[in-house]
């Protein structure tokens, strides 16, 4: 089943869209310039070309549903509402930091937006996603729980488990896969012999929906059906977002495993060209909007570079407090 | 104070703890229809319904990460595993997610779930049901891992399990099931984490257990004294946190030591605890301390066999004698 778009949207709604996912795009993009400075340690998967997922997701969420996450979790934070400031200084390694700099890139979150700190083992947040969504339920607050994983993240145990969980006691979750073609350097088509991921929900008794993952209305379109399906207490979607990576995987990839060609293709289907066409053609905004946009992004990472820059360092003595709930 | 069995104190406690809080519920396999392969919830999902008693599919990793994220948003998950042998499968939703929310989240997020089941060996089980694995949850920071020894015991540290806002592996020991004893009925009756028990008091040997080597050193102790050695016996009642000062005051009294453990000896809690008892009294101690633990080979099944890979009274007054000679 393919989501229909409806192109009811209004042109603030449209700029608004564009807005989150060219944020994401020029955070991304600051942080690896900031990685190849060593100013950012550690590694990095960065989110660029799938901005139109999160975007469109969390589009269709309100501020008090969650959402778990994977190793490549900026976008996410950033769409569900947590700061740029509290994520860059994260990334910094600053007390300031969304998880006081004992979590950094692999774990960015932030509960009092619904963001679980991220999840970086593969597959390991469907099952708490389930269990969120079970609280959810128990507690009728009509919440819903957005989890995302990879196209290589659909070949572990744990979603198979979890999503079987969520099917038979309808829990209002909706799980998104972002196919990005590829596991790593793993090309999809080695290690998964249906053709769509999404034809994998029949086997649990739950709708599978296929979204253009470059085009955020396409991908809104299907997570609102999915919310609005979970809100009834009809249960658990699961929505394969068909996309494609346009940076490496993590630090020094060359991407040698995939062609110049495939890139170009699917740079051509670049998600903030999409969009950006899109509100041209409509006449919802002119160019000049477009650069103001550019311009207010663009000093919303200074903002956030400034202060995970002058923010202080954690304390090392902070380094035994944490693990148990009474010794923070 | 009323007798009872260790099961039905530990039912009890459930109970109370339902009847308090309306964010405790219980999920796990067989526990609700079935009322428990070791009927340990036994009529708790006629009294407290489906929802709050949830019969969940044979999916370890489900059932722990369900735990795990309920406990994450308000509720007080109480998860069964069957057995603590199934539990492999889902260590990593254990390890690698409830044990480090609260720290990777920077102390924003607590997650009070507590993970239970039946551990024990002796029933002829073989090899791949007869584990318990606590070492490996005490190795890891961020879980308190509890061990009753008692009826009273096994009421007073579950309630405490479940106001716990931290993870917690909960141990039972099926041999300990049908074992009464008195238990207080006081609903507000708990037993405060990381204060070992003092079980019998002697001047000779300081002898060092949990869970159901507590009753085997208990009858050593027994034996011995007919010889004239008087074992002080120790109950840690949880590993973590762990109550060392009990354990030292009375090594410098007796300066020897005995410490045990059912589960493999190789690297096993036994060793952590004479580590601590070397670290923190060497001056005191007139031996070496002693370790008495499993073999360290898979759970083999023929009774005989079985026997030979268990530890006895036999191998703890061997111990306790060898700290003496
Ligand atoms: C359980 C587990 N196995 C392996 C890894 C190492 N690893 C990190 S990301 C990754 C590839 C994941 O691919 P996919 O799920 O498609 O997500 P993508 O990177 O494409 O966003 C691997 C193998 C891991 N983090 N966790
Ligand atoms: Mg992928």
């Amino acid at each position: 089943m393919e989501a229909a778009i409806k192109p009811e949207t209004d042109g603030a709604t449209l700029l608004d869209l564009y807005r989150q996912m060219l944020l994401i795009r020029r955070f991304e993009e600051r942080c690896n310039a900031l990685f190849m400075q060593g100013k950012i340690p550690s590694t990095l998967h960065l989110y660029i070309g799938q901005e139109a997922v999160a975007v469109g997701v969390c589009a269709a969420l309100k501020p008090d549903d969650y959402l778990t996450s994977t190793h490549r979790p900026h976008g996410h934070a950033l769409a569900k509402g947590v700061s740029a400031r509290a994520i860059m200084a994260e990334l910094y390694a600053k007390a300031t930091g969304c998880c006081k700099a004992k979590g950094g890139s692999m774990h960015v979150g932030d509960m009092a937006v619904g963001m679980v700190p991220a999840i970086a083992i593969v597959g390991a947040g469907a099952p708490i996603a389930a269990g969120i969504g079970l609280s959810a339920k128990m507690r009728r607050s009509g919440q819903v729980v957005a989890s995302f994983f990879g196209d290589g993240g659909a070949n572990e145990g744990a979603l198979h488990e979890a999503m079987n969980m969520a099917a038979i006691w309808r829990l209002p979750v909706i799980y998104v896969c972002e196919n990005n073609l590829y596991g790593a350097s793993t090309p999809v088509s080695q290690v998964i012999a249906v053709e769509h991921i999404a034809d994998r929900a029949a086997a649990y008794g739950m709708p599978g929906v296929i979204a253009d993952g470059n085009d955020v209305l396409s991908v809104r379109e299907a997570a609102r059906e999915a919310a609005e399906r979970a809100r009834r207490g009809e249960g658990p979607t699961l929505i394969e977002c068909k996309t494609y990576r346009l940076c490496g995987h993590s630090r020094s990839d060359a991407c040698g495993y995939r062609s110049r060609e495939e890139e170009a293709q699917w740079r051509e289907r670049d998600p903030l060209l999409i969009q950006s066409r899109r509100i041209l053609a409509m006449n919802a905004a002119t160019q000049e909007d477009l650069d103001r946009i550019e311009q207010e992004v663009t000093a919303e990472i200074d903002d956030a570079v400034a202060f995970a820059e002058t923010s202080p360092s954690p304390r090392a003595e902070d380094a035994l407090k944490d693990v148990f709930w009474e010794d923070r | 104070m009323a007798v009872m069995r260790y099961q039905e104190a530990l039912r009890l406690a459930m109970t109370e703890e339902m009847e308090r809080d309306a964010n405790v519920f219980l999920c796990g396999e067989e526990i609700g229809q079935y009322q428990g392969t070791y009927r340990v919830t036994e009529g708790l999902q006629q009294k407290f319904g489906p929802m709050r008693v949830l019969d969940t599919p044979i999916s370890e990793v489900g059932i722990a990460g369900l735990a795990t994220g309920a406990a994450m948003v308000g509720l007080r998950p109480v998860a069964e595993f069957m057995t603590w042998s199934f539990a492999l499968s889902a260590m990593d939703q254990i390890v690698n997610h409830a044990a480090k929310i609260t720290y990777m989240s920077g102390g924003r997020i607590r997650c009070p779930v507590v993970f239970r089941g039946p551990v024990g060996r002796g029933g002829q089980l073989s090899a791949q049901h007869s584990m318990s694995l606590e070492s490996w949850y005490a190795h890891t920071p961020g879980l308190k891992v509890v061990a009753p020894a008692t009826p009273a015991d096994v009421k007073g540290l579950f309630k405490t399990a479940v106001r716990d806002d931290n993870p917690v592996i909960f141990m039972e020991h099926t041999a300990l099931y049908p074992q009464r004893g008195e238990v207080p009925e006081d609903p507000e009756f708990t037993i405060p984490f990381g204060v070992a028990a003092v079980r019998r008091e002697g001047a000779d040997v300081t002898v060092v257990a949990y869970s159901h080597m507590v009753g085997v050193c208990l009858k050593a102790a027994d034996l011995l004294a007919q010889e004239g050695i008087e074992c002080e016996v120790i109950d840690l009642r949880t590993l973590v946190p762990l109550d060392m000062e009990t354990v030292l005051t009375s090594v410098r009294k007796t300066n020897r030591a005995v410490v045990t453990q059912e589960e493999w000896k190789n690297v096993g809690f036994a060793a952590e605890v004479a580590a601590r008892i070397y670290e923190q009294a060497f001056d005191y101690l007139d031996a070496p301390v002693e370790r008495v633990g499993g073999a360290d080979v898979p759970m083999p099944y023929a009774r005989n066999l079985e026997r030979a890979a268990i530890p006895h009274e036999s191998d703890v007054i061997e111990a306790v004698r060898r700290t003496m000679s």
